[in-house]
């Protein structure tokens, strides 16, 4: 017989460890990922309007500053308790934390290489895809991280608001049920999960641009 | 009805007028345990980072610390505090806020000493400066700009954090959401973020106050050459 092991969550919870998982994935890096969408055309503008980015920037610190349980709550009355009310702050994160990111990153590109694409016949779009996100990308991909981890963990406080959250449902319910073995997993889970995310990132990192120098792999 | 709607609702309900639930009460224990945490957070972190960015180590231990503070859970670090020690108990509110606060500012400060040109610590030290001096008339100053911005990425995680308290339950603005939430008063829940809001945005025009105060002009983004 095989003893109840610790991700055979208790019925009380409503869900299973994967099933939890799973939503925690979906929706955090759901987020992230419209959060790149997003900046990658408005760090762009940024790196090219110049005086386009310190209200940017502005705008960007003062909604990264705004607590998530105050934006999920304002969100309820128009997307209800559903996923959506999560995803969307998050995503807003995500874009607070990338646009500095992208906007370094593309500024990192130096002249003579733009030139030399366009003297090459480069067209703006070939040029784009081609030459500077790929030269832009470890200054990217820092951010990216750093977005990525931070969803992670801040999708739990979604718990607060209702049945929402993912893994930090099990927070709320440990808390209720004053059962601590959830709450350890949880933790424990959201930890494993953000340095594993951070992992794969890394390591995509590495293949995509095998030329960049290690050391600007850091944080 | 509209947020705006709430909000006014919000405001005009004697009950959060006075007494243990009003809102200037409220809004003085969310501002009193946030100020407690950030300071104690600032006594931990500063002297060591200044430590580190000055003697030039701990690059890699700091970032690693900076990660696992991104990547931890507030609401879950609450929470097991509050099962551990007790719920109504301020160090399980503390605790947390502090080892949030404590790594943007390790990191930042660290990165800003790190940062000084090395020229100016020449300088400093050509004119006879000793180590100390270095240190709190040519490092600190140059790195002030990068050292606020910590400590203002700190304050306002711990005043944003300092919401979630009210699970466990504790005190705050953010027990105008929760109960709200638990009673299904939402213009509560919309008036208790809104103030949340506010604070927080209070929060980051005092740092850009004190960064006008005292950072030298030449230093500013808009002097520099």
């Amino acid at each position: 017989m095989i003893a109840a092991s610790v991700f055979d969550l208790p019925s009380y919870v409503q869900h299973s460890y994967l099933g939890l998982v799973g939503e925690q994935l979906k929706v955090s890096l759901g987020a992230t990922a419209a959060g790149l969408l997003l900046s990658l055309p408005v760090g762009q503008a940024c790196a090219r309007w110049r005086r386009l980015y310190p209200p940017v920037l502005g705008l960007v610190t003062v909604a990264y500053s705004i607590p998530s349980l105050a934006l999920f709550v304002l969100l309820i009355d128009y997307t209800g308790l559903t996923d959506t009310t999560i995803f969307i702050p998050l995503a807003i994160y995500s874009l607070c934390i990338l646009v500095p990111g992208v906007v370094d990153g593309v500024r990192t590109v130096p002249r003579e290489v733009l030139i030399a694409a366009d003297a090459m016949g480069y067209g703006r779009a070939r040029r784009y895809l081609q030459v500077e996100l790929p030269i832009a990308a470890p200054t990217i991909m820092a951010a990216v991280r750093a977005a990525t981890i931070s969803s992670i963990s801040l999708m739990s406080i979604g718990a607060v608001i209702g049945n929402l959250g993912g893994l930090g449902q099990l927070f709320t319910v440990g808390l209720k049920a004053f059962n601590l073995q959830l709450v350890w997993l949880g933790l424990f889970s959201l930890v494993v999960l953000a340095l594993l995310c951070d992992l794969l990132l890394r390591l995509g990192q590495r293949l995509m641009t095998p030329w960049a120098d290690r050391r600007s792999a850091q944080p | 009805m509209s947020l705006v709607d709430y909000i006014r609702q919000f405001f005009a309900d004697p009950q959060f007028q006075h007494g243990y639930d009003g809102i200037w009460q409220r809004i003085a224990e969310h501002c009193w345990y946030s100020l407690i945490a950030f300071l104690c957070a600032a006594a931990i972190g500063l002297p060591l980072a200044l430590l580190t960015g000055h003697f030039g180590r701990g690059d890699g231990p700091i970032a690693a610390l900076a990660a696992v503070g991104r990547a931890m859970p507030s609401l879950g670090l609450i929470v097991l505090l509050a099962v551990k020690i007790g719920v109504f108990n301020f160090y399980a509110v503390l605790i947390p806020l502090v080892a949030l606060a404590v790594p943007p500012i390790l990191l930042t400060t660290h990165e800003g000493l790190r940062a000084v040109e090395r020229s100016v610590v020449d300088a400093a030290r050509g004119m006879g400066m000793r180590p100390w001096q270095v240190l709190l008339r040519a490092e600190i100053p140059s790195a002030l700009p990068l050292i606020l911005s910590g400590l203002r990425t700190a304050a306002v995680q711990v005043v944003s954090t300092m919401t979630i308290a009210a699970v466990i339950p504790f005190g705050g603005l953010g027990r105008y959401v929760v109960d709200g939430l638990s009673e299904y008063r939402y213009y509560e829940v919309v008036g208790g973020g809104f103030l949340v809001v506010v604070l927080s945005v209070l929060t980051l025009v005092l740092f850009a106050v004190l960064n006008r105060l005292l950072v030298s002009p030449g230093l500013r983004a808009g002097n520099r050459g």
